[in-house]
């Protein structure tokens, strides 16, 4: 689960690190009001997930209140593209926080480091730009260090670290001490990416963070109710609303040709084939393992529901899934949903012969089974072309 | 030989007496794999269809000699579990389990390679030598003996190539499902060390996808230290950047990780990269007839 700037702010604060003060605002009135109590200059702020905000005029500086009121009419309701032309996300709240007098900006992270097992506290006094760059072309200028499970992170894993990305010495003891409680906030609200950027250094000389990007580990919110409870940023598209509301793991694509497997490998695998057999995913959809009849026809209404969707393929090959549950599903929606477009079914694995048994029998209209992945991609986009022409 | 689980193996199952754990625990046992004990806390001195179940896996080490544990218990409690096989001097630990929370896993994974513990998974389908012994979840139905050990980070996908091997005439020696987490215990090139060193491994296939760089780090060590041939494939050439696709190991990060950049990875040193699943096991089924 990522968390909006807004949320990991509080988090941050509820861990003694220090963020500029701040309010949370969806409307241009409640943005002015927060203006108003903070006092001016301050900063308002898009909360969408995704980098590149300032670029995109998602951040802006208001120096009184007509500004102010300029600013988050304009920000609020705008639509952010990522750097990678993520999105479009819509803006559908603000921040609006004290506009700090920044003297430097550094960068500073942990994260969990997959190849090595460890977590990876890295800095830079090089924050605030595009990152990944300098640390590409200039490794020395982003300093890294383990976390050794056995010594854990503290004053003198943070102190050395500082001093390794050459932070400057009047501000080294202030980072160090930062570094220590954003470490403690990781670990006890179970984050997976802790990112500051810009962590500032102000003319005073207090080290803040005026950006927040935390990833919490979706397997451990169970103990975090406060987080669990967090509204998430609002999902735009309509399919991936609607697979979210019934439990189900979709990504929307740009494709015609709707897809579902059972298991991540195995569906991105059919999103591949079907791309090199000329056609062009609408989704990708994944059942999980053990799926029942009733995950099936929720499925296929989410399928459904995108227009641009001529065509669908399912793909299975059953291990815990069983092939007469995923037939089962298939006849019991064709009563329930409009399907509408041609469906092309693969069925292999645990319970296959059984479930084409079934199929068979049912005899739906537009029902296409295929023995091979490599068939059924075939024929799904052979399927798709002339459905769309049609 | 075969590697991980085999005719040696003596299972101890945590979790044998929850729904899944039972459905499966004896489906492996049925398969052939010697099933010596169940684990439930407050539950011992019961038995399940003629498995004694213990409250601890340290009874089930003292009285039936259990050398390998599979951890089919709840998310919240699979890392104690794990935890719990490794103090009793359990030798391989395989966990089904997901969704187990990656910090629980951080320490448990230490705690594991310290002790000199394999943990297979977590997350993952378990591990099948066909004719020997099963240990997980993979239907076995769907495999042969022979010489090709598959090692994968997916489940079904692993299934679709087991499939395509035998549909090419090839068994395997040994399948091994490492999981998709972002912490697992065993990664490839722990597996491919394996592999090299087991006489009855012919032919390695490597099943990727998009996440990490578990890969790109396995393409360098086969250059260097596997002799064997190996093959390989990655799914995720469709997915589009950053977004999260189920897997927790699924999630592609800045510039690297993606499908492309680990096929290139590999072929830069020299392993074939097949594009579908079919095209893998006939690319295996060639290097092995080019072999013979």
């Amino acid at each position: 689960m990522d968390l909006l700037e807004y949320q990991g702010k509080q988090l941050f604060a509820r861990h003694g690190v220090p963020v500029p003060e701040g309010r949370v605002a969806d409307t241009v009135e409640a943005a002015v009001e927060a203006a108003e109590e903070i006092g001016y200059p301050c900063v308002i702020k898009a909360q969408v997930q995704i980098g590149g905000r300032g670029k995109a005029g998602g951040i802006k500086v208001a120096n009184d209140r007509a500004e102010a009121d300029e600013h988050a009419n304009a920000i609020l309701g705008m639509d952010i593209r990522g750097p990678r032309g993520e999105g479009p996300f819509t803006v559908h709240q603000v921040w609006v926080e004290r506009a700090s007098e920044i003297d430097s900006e550094y960068y500073a992270s942990i994260i969990l480091d997959r190849s090595a097992k460890k977590l990876l506290a890295m800095l830079s006094t090089m924050g605030g730009i595009n990152v990944e760059e300098i640390a590409e072309k200039d490794p020395d200028a982003l300093a890294r260090r383990h976390v050794e499970p056995s010594e854990g992170f503290g004053e003198e894993q943070a102190g050395a670290l500082a001093s390794d990305a050459g932070v400057a010495d009047d501000a080294q003891e202030k980072t160090a001490s930062m570094l220590v409680q954003l470490y403690g906030a990781f670990n006890e609200s179970d984050a997976t990416l802790i990112e500051v950027n810009p962590m500032v250094v102000t003319k005073d000389r207090d080290v803040m963070a005026l950006d927040a990007k935390v990833t919490i580990d979706n397997s451990a919110l169970y103990r975090h109710e406060d987080l669990a409870d967090l509204e998430e940023g609002f999902i735009e598209d309509p399919q991936e609303r609607m697979a979210k509301e019934k439990g189900l793991t979709y990504v929307k694509l740009d494709g015609d040709i709707g897809i579902l497997g059972n298991g991540a490998g195995l569906c991105m695998s059919t999103l591949d084939v079907v791309a090199q057999a000329g056609g062009s995913p609408a989704n990708f959809l994944d059942a999980g393992g053990g799926s029942k009849a009733e995950t099936i026809v929720d499925a296929l209404e989410v399928i459904t529901s995108d227009e641009k969707v001529v065509a669908i393929l399912f793909n299975i090959f059953g291990g815990i899934t069983r092939g007469d549950e995923i037939a089962k599903g298939i006849i019991d929606a064709s009563q329930q949903v409009d399907i509408g477009v041609p469906l092309v079914v693969r069925l292999d694995g645990t319970n296959s012969e059984e479930g084409l048994a079934l199929l068979a029998d049912a005899d739906l209209p537009n029902l296409h089974l295929e023995k091979t992945m490599l068939g059924a991609a075939e024929r799904v986009v052979e399927l798709a072309e002339s459905g769309a022409t049609a | 030989m075969s590697i991980i689980v085999g005719d040696e193996t003596k299972l101890v199952i945590s979790g044998l007496t929850g729904r899944e754990g039972t459905f499966h625990g004896l489906r492996n046992r049925d398969y052939g794999t010697h099933v010596v004990a169940g684990v439930t806390p407050k539950k011992g001195g019961q038995d399940v269809e003629g498995i004694p179940v213990f409250d601890t896996i340290k009874e089930a080490v003292d009285e039936k000699d259990a050398n390998t544990s599979m951890i089919f218990v709840p998310a919240r409690f699979a890392a104690a579990a794990i935890n719990e096989a490794i103090d009793a001097g359990i030798g391989t630990v395989i966990a089904i389990t997901e969704h187990i929370p990656v910090h629980d896993m951080l320490a448990t994974y230490w705690k594991a390679r310290d002790a000199g513990v394999r943990l297979i998974g977590p997350n993952c389908p378990g591990v099948l030598s066909p004719d020997k012994a099963n240990v997980g979840i993979i239907p076995a139905q769907f495999f042969e003996r022979g010489s090709i050990g598959v090692v994968s980070k997916s489940g079904t996908l692993t299934y679709q190539i087991g499939n395509e091997l035998k549909q090419a005439g090839l068994g395997n020696s040994t399948i091994v499902g490492i999981g998709g987490d972002p912490i697992v215990g065993s990664d490839f090139i722990d597996i491919l060390t394996l592999f090299e060193e087991d006489d009855e491994t012919e032919l390695i296939v490597m099943v990727g996808e998009i996440g990490g760089d578990a890969e790109e780090r396995a393409a360098e060590f086969i250059a260097e230290s596997v002799s064997k041939p190996v093959v390989a494939y990655i799914a995720g050439f469709t997915a589009p950047p950053g977004k999260q696709m189920g897997h927790a190991g699924a999630i592609i990060s800045g510039s690297s990780g993606t499908a492309e950049a680990k096929k290139e990875a590999l072929e830069a040193q020299g392993i074939r990269v097949g594009k579908s699943p079919t095209e893998t096991a006939e690319l295996a089924a060639e290097t092995i007839g080019a072999k013979a």
